[in-house]
């Protein structure tokens, strides 16, 4: 595959080495906003081919482990329902909810399918008129347009058996929010590539400008990484905090305006609870006043739920950067991506689960070289 | 889920009156939709999330950037290459 292999290419990768190695004096913390970027990381071990003094720190752009949990309790009640047909991404299946998850739900009989796109969940409504059919549309920026097609292809249909299950979070604030934290270690960003791609750059230079924090746009292949790596180092090292984009061959800085039109036209900014984060002040999307009849919560009545978080789970520490996966105590013991206590070892773009399946059992660093 | 990944684009079509491609991603192909890209022919790259198309790749920009990357490194070689570095000015400038 073109543009695939290449940016897989180890002597290039060693040419990226050298240049970090010499271009680095001093210690330097970087954040991956992206769990792409994270499983990248850890499945190719580039952490620990960078140098000493150069700390990846795992963001949470990861929409499967901060969808909170009251919303997938929302998505466990409705499912059970004997009219439903819930239609979900595969990964949400063993996202634990408070009592349960989707798993148990679809073996105790709830019609549960796993689909690869929304627009397949439109297709269930069509062929099944006397059922409901609800999407769980969650994820970022990225996925935000599939979803909005699907509920614009469900009006044009005028389809009334059709409703999604918002949880849209967006990734500009939660980085802010990052900032803000007292705690906050991040020196520079790996912006999440594909969320770009959508998007586009222009929300980014105000962000780098208020925290003086670089912010390099950066892609998903071993190369990419280490490039952005390289970029993001480069400006810390000149003292300069400015927005670049390493990887052109797939953002421009409009982002896709086609896609960012439906966006805008479907979906209105709201505040949204990130799991294990908390409440991010306009940081999501839900729909907007002429798509709010598709909303899932307002057709269904799934108010005055009480989620019950498991309390041995540090992940909302692993998803800000505050530890690594192994420093949770139930890390490989009680929780395995087969049985997760937490949302971050369920998805493999979590940090536990990569962690996990690339047997980071470790601290990092021990035994790589 | 949140993986997108590059794929070639085989045809274009249209179902319901929505622009679509086949897509192949290393041997397997998928129906994707272009809605967003409606303009993309045969033979473009595409990066697709969850049955959508929502950019494509650009090759230009795509070699220019692997370009950068050979050069990385090249000026040391040619500091420590004792071939070079005896063979005097000439054989220094590529
Ligand atoms: S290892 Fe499991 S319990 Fe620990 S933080 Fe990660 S998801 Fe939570």
């Amino acid at each position: 595959m073109r543009y695939l292999e290449e940016f897989r290419d180890p002597e290039l990768a060693e040419r990226l080495l050298k240049e970090i190695h010499a271009v680095t004096t001093r210690p330097w913390a970087l954040m991956e906003v992206c769990g792409g970027q994270t499983h990248s990381i850890i499945r190719h071990g580039i952490d620990q081919l960078l140098p000493e003094s150069i700390e990846l720190i795992h963001g949470p752009g990861c929409p499967v482990c901060v969808t909170p949990l009251e919303i997938i309790d929302k998505a466990l009640e409705i499912a059970s329902r004997p009219e439903v047909i819930f239609c979900s991404f595969g990964d949400m299946l063993r996202v634990p909810g408070s009592r349960a998850d989707l798993f148990q739900v679809k073996s105790t009989g709830g019609d549960i399918r796993v689909v690869y796109s929304p627009l397949d969940a439109v297709t269930l409504a069509v062929d099944n008129p006397d059922r409901q059919v609800v999407f769980f549309g969650i994820g970022f920026e990225t996925t935000a347009p599939a979803n909005a097609m699907a509920v614009y292809q469900a009006r044009q249909l005028g389809l009334r058996n059709f409703s999604l299950l918002v949880s849209h979070v967006l990734v500009p604030p939660a980085m802010a929010a990052i900032m803000e934290s007292p705690a906050c270690r991040v020196q520079a960003f790996l912006a999440a590539g594909h969320v770009c791609s959508v998007m586009g750059t222009d929300e980014y230079p105000p962000l780098a400008e208020r925290y003086r924090v670089p912010i390099v746009v950066t892609g998903f292949e071993p190369l990419d990484i280490l490039e952005g790596v390289r970029q993001a180092v480069v400006q810390l090292e000149a003292g300069r905090h400015t927005v670049d984009n390493a990887y052109p061959r797939a953002v421009l800085a409009e982002g896709n305006p086609a896609a960012r039109a439906m966006l805008h036209a479907v979906f209105e900014v709201t505040d949204r609870a990130w799991r294990g984060i908390g409440t991010i002040p306009r940081s999501g999307w839900r729909l907007s006043p002429d798509y709010r009849e598709f909303d899932a919560e307002l057709r269904f009545d799934v108010g005055g739920l009480r989620a019950d978080e498991s309390t041995a789970c540090r992940s909302g520490e692993v998803l800000q950067g505050l530890i690594k996966p192994h420093e949770c105590a139930a890390f490989g013991a009680e929780c395995t991506p087969r049985h997760p206590l937490g949302a971050t070892m369920v998805s493999s773009e979590g940090a536990c689960a990569a962690y996990y399946l690339y047997r980071r059992l470790e601290p990092a660093r021990a035994g790589a070289r | 889920m949140c993986l997108a990944v590059p794929g070639r684009v085989v045809r274009t079509f249209e179902r319901h009156g929505t622009p679509m491609a086949e897509v192949d991603f290393g041997g397997v192909s998928k129906d994707v939709c272009l809605a967003y890209l409606p303009e993309v022919a045969a033979d473009d790259y595409v990066i697709v999330h969850v049955g959508f198309a929502i950019q494509r790749l650009d090759e230009r920009r795509a070699l220019e950037t692997l370009a950068e990357f050979r050069r990385f490194g090249l000026l040391d070689e040619e500091l420590i290459d004792p071939f070079t570095a005896e063979a005097g000015e000439e054989a220094v400038t590529p």
